[in-house]
């Protein structure tokens, strides 16, 4: 659905990490983790293009009033690295965004007695959020946790906060391990032959590792990709991946915004 | 004061009012529906369509530019057949004329493309994309040698009965020639522009950001080019132009009009607003009335130079 939101607030709660919490109609309550929104940042030609954010959490409020209708809200947590997330961040309360969601297919929750390994480098925990929430009620959720410092290690006590077991690696070892968040998830995979789930979300060369433990220890692994988008609805084609089968014969292109962003790691080409 | 007259004709096609959806910016109409009432636009024109599926360019394929974006998608489609199993339903469904666009290697396969598509009754018309290099004749692209365009286009004038609207490449010395070549190839209408070659450059890594090198600019920063070329060519043909090219709002589809557009197409437009094409017949509309306009043809070609 295509909705004209109004910010409740925006904040950084990181040098250059924004946390913004916007009003949503009802349905969006019903999002599935993993799903995304696409933003209008500005009504004007620049930028021009509609910027995709993963949805970090969504929620309703009930009202504390008798007979008050409760609120929806819909958070996003963004990085700025650019100019669409440099506008977004000199929003206040009471200024409007114009948002499409929710958009794509998101993670599948799976049977409630595997293991949950959740692991996100840098803003790449922006949708295992709202995942570990709707998870922890049914499974056992373990979050592992990456960037290259402490400043890039967001969120933690909101994990916490949900009953979900957090490990942190930074590559300074500012926060947390000292290394790679993959190396730290794999010696915890490899500890006991239980059947696992690993949700992943970061950078390409974090998900390739990501994919190459998933392989290696037969475990189920979804991961959630990143693509420039133009449209966000599967109409344009700017956002493919190659599917497992692609050949240049028998193409097997996937949209990252219709058929992903989340997909099977054992769906994609990894070379 | 009775509602303006919107509704336009283009080569025996009706259309409710003037305004199109562009080729490869709407995906097949359906990924669009439940942002814009179909019901309220003048035409559908679907993804380009090639007998064979077709693979496209390798990643990245879009990239911003300043007032634009440019792509390489590679003409990336899912071939005739599984059009005509699993896009043509949807299109059944909606009142809408839909305009098959679609392109070929060889002029063989545009007119076999032409003579399938001919049988199809949900095709209102075709839009053939000659803006592809022809890989008989060391590649050059059709839409760049007025003997090569009037070589497809009179082969698909020979396969179908339909309405052909020839799709003009904005690339060229001069689009005139390229159009008078179409028209003598008894094209129905021409539309115009398709694309402009442009590229981007990362600085950084001193490369260009598209894998594909060079991409096609659209969007705002093309429309003065656009209305150039569609004032050109209209007054040098007989047969209807539709105008495309960075159209944003009812008022720069107005402005394809006075330069001698029958109707219009809205592309990038679709990407920031998937409403755009809707609002955009919807704004036209209120410039009729409060301009005490009874009929948008009053405005075909009205510009004064
Ligand atoms: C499904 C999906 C979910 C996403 N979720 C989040 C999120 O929750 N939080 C968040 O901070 N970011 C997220 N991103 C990335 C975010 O969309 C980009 O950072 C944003 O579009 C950049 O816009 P900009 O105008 O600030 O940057 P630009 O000025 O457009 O570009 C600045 C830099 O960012 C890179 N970039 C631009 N667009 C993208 C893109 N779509 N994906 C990756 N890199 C890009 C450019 O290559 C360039 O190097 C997501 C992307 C996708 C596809
Ligand atoms: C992502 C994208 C894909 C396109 N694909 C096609 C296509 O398949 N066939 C075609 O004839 N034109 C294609 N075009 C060109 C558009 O139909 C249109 O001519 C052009 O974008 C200019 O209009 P605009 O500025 O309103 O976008 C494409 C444009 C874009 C942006
Ligand atoms: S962003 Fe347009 S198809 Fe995915």
């Amino acid at each position: 659905m295509q909705f004209r939101a109004t910010i409740i607030s925006n904040q950084e709660v990181s040098p250059g990490y924004f946390r913004m919490r916007i009003t949503a109609p009802p349905e969006l309550a019903g999002a599935q983790p993993g799903q995304f929104v696409m933003v209008r940042v500005r009504d004007a030609i620049d930028p021009l293009l509609r910027r995709p954010f993963g949805i970090f959490d969504v929620g309703t409020v009930l009202s504390e009033y008798p007979g008050c209708s409760s609120a929806t809200y819909l958070e996003l947590l963004y990085k700025v690295v650019g100019k669409g997330t440099e506008a977004l961040s000199t929003y206040h309360h009471g200024d409007h965004v114009d948002i499409i969601a929710p958009l794509g297919t998101g993670f599948d929750l799976g049977a409630p007695e595997e293991e949950k390994i959740l692991v996100g480098g840098g803003i790449g925990i922006a949708p295992l959020y709202y995942l570990a929430k709707s998870l922890v009620e049914r499974s056992r959720v373990r979050f592992f946790l990456g960037g290259r410092t402490r400043d890039d290690i967001l969120c933690v006590t909101e994990f916490e906060r949900l009953g979900v077991e957090t490990y942190v690696a930074t590559d300074d070892g500012t926060l947390g391990d000292r290394g790679l968040v993959t190396e730290v998830m794999e010696r915890h995979i490899r500890e006991d032959g239980r059947k696992k789930t690993i949700y992943a979300c970061g950078p390409m060369p974090m998900l390739k590792a990501v994919a190459e433990i998933a392989r290696q220890t037969g475990t189920h692994c979804q991961v959630s990709l990143e693509a420039y988008m133009a449209c966000g609805m599967g109409a344009c084609l700017g956002c493919v991946v190659k599917g497992k089968d692609h050949a240049d014969e028998t193409p097997d292109y996937r949209c990252v915004c219709k058929d992903g962003p989340v997909f099977a790691f054992d769906q994609l080409m990894w070379v | 004061m009775n509602r303006p007259d919107l509704s336009v004709e283009i080569a025996g096609i009706k259309l409710r009012n003037p305004v199109m959806t562009a080729s490869g910016t709407f995906g097949y109409g359906e990924e669009f529906a439940e942002y814009v009432d179909l019901e309220q636009i003048g035409a559908i024109i679907t993804k380009g369509l090639s007998l064979k599926p077709k693979a496209g360019n390798p990643t990245p394929r879009i990239q911003e530019t300043t007032g634009g974006m440019l792509n390489a998608i590679g003409l990336q489609n899912v071939g005739i057949d599984a059009f005509l199993e699993k896009k043509v339903p949807f299109l059944r469904t909606v009142s809408t004329p839909a305009i098959v666009n679609f392109f070929g290697n060889t002029v063989e396969e545009y007119a076999e493309l032409a003579e399938r598509l001919d049988k199809i009754p949900e095709v209102a018309g075709m839009e053939i994309n000659i803006s592809c290099p022809n890989v008989k004749h060391g590649g050059i692209v059709f839409g760049t040698e007025p003997k090569a365009a009037y070589s497809v286009v009179k082969a698909v004038r020979e396969a179908t009965i339909k309405p052909v609207i020839v799709k003009l490449s904005p690339n060229v010395t001069d689009i005139v020639e390229m159009a008078w070549a179409c028209a003598d190839a008894e094209a129905d209408a021409l539309s115009l522009i398709n694309t402009l070659t442009g590229m981007a450059i990362d600085l950084k890594t001193r490369r260009p950001i598209l894998a594909n090198v060079t991409g096609g600019l659209s969007g705002p920063a093309v429309k003065p080019v656009a209305l150039r070329m569609v004032w050109q060519v209209a007054k040098a043909v007989k047969i209807p132009v539709i105008g495309i090219g960075g159209i944003m709002t009812g008022t720069d589809a107005l402005e394809f009009m006075l330069a001698g557009a029958t109707a219009v197409q809205v592309g990038t437009a679709n990407f920031l607003d998937p409403a755009a094409s809707e609002r955009i017949a919807r704004e036209m509309e209120q410039y009729l009335v409060e301009s005490g306009i009874s009929d948008v043809k009053e405005l075909i070609g009205a510009l004064q130079v």
